[in-house]
């Protein structure tokens, strides 16, 4: 039926098809129901992720760095595939700020975890203006983690950074994305969101902070079109 | 002792190495560091030791090979010398009635003296989970199924745990805290 449909899958040696010739490619892009994966073929995957981004590294920020790059690739691709599936009249891409962490905390956070995230904050410091924090308290990269003492500053959730990293920057917002853990340490570098963080600390020990820093272009892009 | 139910939790390696070993509850005496690894290494021996001494089982199993050879033989008759190299489980099934194979011996499964109750807990791959419980404590097989599930997901799904090292990994710790605690308080 579909020119499409390999039938002499058996005679390319690189790609492998399952024998109905149904590939992903042919399933439609807006069936999300029974997109969902196994948590511990995920978490044994995420663990090979991590060991194979933590080899020959000089520091926990190099580690940190490639497993942003590694999330992203899917962060652009994802943003595609989420708008596509937003209904026909909110079709567009995120125009401000407010609207690209909405949809990064909703649909993208849906998306990949089954639930939206826990919180949503703008630095409270005048000073940076271009930062704000998606909070979640318990991050599901890290369900299994358990990072050692000598390496208290990293958070393997740095790849879901860089899935964030890659959704603002493929909607043209181009913004540096860090994860910090503010679980148990006191001090979470540049994580100063108000009272409320501090309650949670004892309930959720994996509790991430996202801090978003959006580059300077952006914000200047903001006020001129919020004057307007 | 008091009403204690699960004292302690010893996970060895396969070689016999201890790599985790926890107490539960206060006012237990504590052995040294150096004693807890004569232990591990002397119980490994011990059940090394324990899973050979069953005569029955050797029994049983030497009977198994006999059947199995008989059959082998049998099948390659009649199929005019054909290779019998696929014999070992498949060839059995056309001849008569399945031999039974004879489970591997599981070596030492429970201790118990005056004080405590020691389970065993032999993983496919050679760990062994030790657990002290009181004498008194019902259902250690599901706590220990548990402890180990606890361990297939908070350790080994752990990127930092090197396989064969000793186990130092804050969420289990954690996990297993809170579950041991949950058996302790309930009775």
């Amino acid at each position: 039926m579909s020119s499409m449909t390999p039938t002499k899958g058996k005679e390319q040696p690189g790609l492998r098809y399952p024998s109905n010739g149904k590939t992903i490619y042919h399933r439609p892009l807006n069936r999300s129901k029974t997109s969902e994966l196994s948590q511990a073929s995920f978490a044994y995957l995420f663990s090979e992720m991590v060991q194979y981004a933590s080899k020959r590294i000089e520091s926990i920020q190099d580690l940190e760095k490639r497993l942003n790059t590694q999330g992203h690739p899917i962060g652009l691709k994802l943003l595609d595939l989420l708008l596509h599936r937003e209904p026909a009249r909110t079709q567009t891409r995120p125009l401000t700020i407010i609207t690209l962490l909405h949809l990064i905390k909703q649909q993208l956070w849906t998306h990949l975890f089954g639930r939206a995230a826990d919180g949503l904050e703008k630095s409270s410091d005048p000073a940076r203006p271009d930062e704000y924090m998606i909070i979640d308290n318990e991050p599901l990269v890290n369900r299994y983690i358990s990072v050692p003492r000598d390496m208290s500053q990293l958070n393997c959730a740095a790849f879901v950074a860089g899935i964030i990293e890659g959704v603002c920057d493929g909607s043209a917002f181009p913004a540096r994305v860090t994860a910090h853990s503010v679980g148990k340490q006191q001090a979470a570098p540049a994580a100063d969101g108000g009272e409320d963080s501090g309650e949670g600390k004892e309930m959720w020990p994996g509790r991430t902070v996202f801090l978003v820093k959006f580059a300077p272009e952006v914000l200047e892009r903001e006020s001129f079109l919020g004057k307007g | 002792m008091g009403g204690r139910a699960v004292i302690a939790l010893l996970i060895i390696n396969k070689a016999g190495g201890l790599i985790y070993n926890r107490t539960f509850g206060e006012g237990l005496n504590q052995l040294n560091s150096n004693d807890y690894l004569v232990l591990a290494g002397t119980f490994h021996g011990v059940h090394a030791i324990t899973a050979r001494l069953n005569p029955l089982r050797e029994h049983q199993a030497a009977h198994y090979y006999a059947q199995q050879q008989q059959y082998q033989h049998s099948a390659s008759g009649s199929l005019g010398g054909a290779s019998s190299s696929g014999g070992g489980g498949g060839g059995g099934s056309q001849g008569g009635p399945l031999p039974s194979r004879p489970e591997p011996p599981s070596g030492l499964e429970v201790m118990e003296t005056e004080n405590f109750r020691l389970q065993c807990f032999n993983t496919q791959t050679g760990t062994k989970f030790l657990l002290f419980t009181d004498t008194m404590q019902a259902n250690v097989d599901v706590a220990m199924r548990k402890v180990y599930e606890l361990y297939a997901d908070y350790v080994m799904k752990n990127p930092f745990y090197q396989l064969e090292m000793p186990v130092r990994c804050d969420m289990f710790d954690r996990k297993l805290n809170s579950y041991i605690r949950e058996i302790n308080n309930s009775r």
